[in-house]
């Protein structure tokens, strides 16, 4: 059986007192483009750091296509990417940094140079110094630096934060073309419109701990279904959503009626307004959006720490 | 390995201290010589320095005398401090440790790196100090230690082999720089904390009581050339200087090389 692109068990990581990542599990399959979502300081980085061998976990295991990169660099074979931005030399020109990373990478690296500053578009700047780049230049050319590897599996640690919208969206186009063309790809990051756009799974950390990991569909799914409410007549509207059975927590907000309710509950509801004279001027089906759910898990648990 | 070490060698080549530390190397011989025509007095009470008027082979053994209390470990320093802690000032350790070479690898690149550096300061100074030199006070005859008359060509053999006695004990500075370079993680204290630990050196060996330490310091080991310039030739200084040097070199080596083996790169 082929091994998993990212298995990581029991992951901890202890900084004295502080515990950054707290018993770590995740299996990211082949062909996922998988966020890796949390606040700053939820531990992302560093669970990203031990992924890539850069720091030693307290206890747990990683596994790239079953081999540890604590023991040796040939565990990221095949992989590739970078964690926070990427750094290069900064009294070096572009091509020649790219050309010191495809040495260390050995094989046919370098002469994969050429087309790699293509796809990110550097080609033209490619003989200026690093120390002259831009924040998102520098962004792209780690994207670069990542792809002479010819990675299967691509880590990249909050790719377009710091980027302006257009580069965000040239970031986010850049990714869906990696991950279009099979590659698996970790996506660290505390933008949730990002993951929602990119991601077909999901890993929700706060402290240092995984609140959700799985499908964002699914996610999505369990957070139930939520529709909003307008009529001619709100606060007897609410009344009547009160009495319904199966709707629940109705409230009445600037922009209407909030509520949540299965699909036959509403459609009765909608019933029962007409029958008690309240038109109905809208109701819209409310998805919950990942940030909402983000919220939700994040923040029940400051509630619990409370 | 040999990819880091020439990649290493390629950084070198353009950082300024690099230009900046080998300049050194090429200006002070040039200087001293300058300063040697311009003037008729000379350093009298240390070994050759009564000769400088009249050989320029004289000047680079002066230069070597004199090069051990702060010039050398400072020029070594300034890379080998480096070496390490630049690549945490860059944050690019991680971006080297997420390719293909191990540790070890980039480990023994940056030190081959480090020691071609040195080789390279202390042969160019040594070379130019020998130009520089022959050009002001001719390429005559020097005067060995015991007195005896050496003929100009076994005087250039004798400073090849008083720079290469000489490399011990500063590629032993260098591999202490290497190392805090590695754990200070900050160019600076690795650099300035290098050249303390050469100054504080040559403290002890003239604390009183200490005496008996003095053959096992390593500022004492700069001095192993001089048995070169003896007539015969003392090799009991040079014997000294090679096992004493290592016992300096070796632990702040392995010291680097499991630092930074094990260390967490999370910065940058």
């Amino acid at each position: 059986m082929a091994q998993v692109p990212v298995e990581v068990r029991g992951l901890v990581k202890r900084y004295g007192d502080l515990v950054a990542v707290d018993h770590v599990d995740l299996t990211i399959e082949e062909g996922d483009v998988y966020g890796y979502l949390g606040p700053n300081g939820a531990g992302k980085t560093t669970s990203l750091r031990m992924m890539l061998g850069l720091i030693r976990p307290t206890a747990g295991s990683v596994r790239l296509f079953g081999r540890d990169p604590q023991l040796s660099v040939k565990a990221l074979e095949g992989v590739a990417g970078f964690v926070e931005a990427p750094r290069f030399y900064p009294y070096l020109s572009a091509r020649r940094n790219l050309e010191l990373v495809a040495a260390f990478d050995g094989g046919d690296a370098p002469s994969r140079i050429d087309d790699a500053l293509a796809t990110v578009e550097l080609t033209g700047r490619a003989g200026d110094k690093i120390g002259g780049y831009s924040h998102g230049m520098r962004q792209r050319l780690g994207i670069a630096g990542a792809l002479l590897r010819n990675p299967r599996l691509l880590l990249l640690d909050e790719p377009a934060t710091g980027l302006d919208p257009a580069g965000m969206r040239d970031m986010r186009a850049l990714i869906r073309r990696l991950a279009d063309g099979g590659m698996t790809v970790v996506l660290s990051s505390h933008i949730m419109a990002e993951v929602e756009e990119l991601c077909n799974k999901v890993a929700i950390v706060r402290s240092g701990r995984i609140a959700y990991e799985g499908a964002i569909s699914e996610l999505k799914r369990t957070a139930g279904s939520g529709y909003r409410l307008r009529t001619t007549d709100d606060d007897r509207a609410l009344a009547v959503c009160a009495a319904q059975p199966g709707v629940e927590d109705a409230r009445l907000a600037h922009d209407g009626i909030h509520m949540n309710a299965e699909e036959a509950v509403a459609a009765d509801l909608s019933i029962a307004l007409v029958e008690s004279g309240v038109g109905i001027v809208e109701m819209v089906r409310e998805s919950a959006t990942l940030e909402d759910l983000f919220f939700r898990l994040t923040e029940d648990e400051q509630a619990v720490a409370v | 390995m040999t990819t880091a070490y020439r990649w290493e060698l390629t950084k070198l080549r353009y950082q300024k201290r690099t230009y900046l530390g080998l300049g050194a190397a090429v200006l002070v011989p040039i200087i001293f010589a300058v300063a040697v025509s311009l003037r008729n007095g000379g350093p009298d009470d240390v070994a050759f320095g009564r000769y400088i008027h009249q050989t320029g082979f004289a000047i680079p053994l002066v230069l070597l005398l004199f090069g051990s209390i702060w010039m050398f470990p400072l020029i070594t320093a300034l890379v080998a401090g480096d070496i390490v802690a630049s690549e945490d000032h860059n944050g690019t350790l991680k971006t080297i440790l997420t390719r293909s070479l191990e540790r070890g690898q980039i480990y023994g690149g940056k030190l081959l790196a480090v020691f071609t550096y040195t080789v390279a300061a202390i042969f160019l100074n040594g070379l130019t100090a020998v130009i520089a030199g022959g050009i002001v006070s001719g390429f005559n005859p020097l005067t060995s230690l015991s007195g005896t008359v050496v003929q100009p060509g076994r005087a250039l053999l004798l400073i090849g082999g008083s720079l290469l006695v000489y490399l011990m004990p500063m590629l032993a500075i260098a591999c202490i720089g290497l190392l805090l370079s590695t754990v200070t993680r900050n160019s600076a204290a690795a650099v300035v904390g290098t050249l303390m630990f050469s100054l504080l050196v040559q403290l002890v060996a003239i604390l009183p009581g200490l005496g008996g330490a003095k053959p096992y310091l390593l500022s004492t080991q700069f001095d192993a050339w001089q048995g070169l310039l003896r007539e015969p030739v003392d090799w009991q200084p040079i014997a000294h200087a090679a096992w004493v040097s290592p016992l300096y070199a070796v632990p702040a080596l392995i010291a680097a090389y499991l630092v930074f083996l094990r260390r967490d790169v999370a910065g940058g």
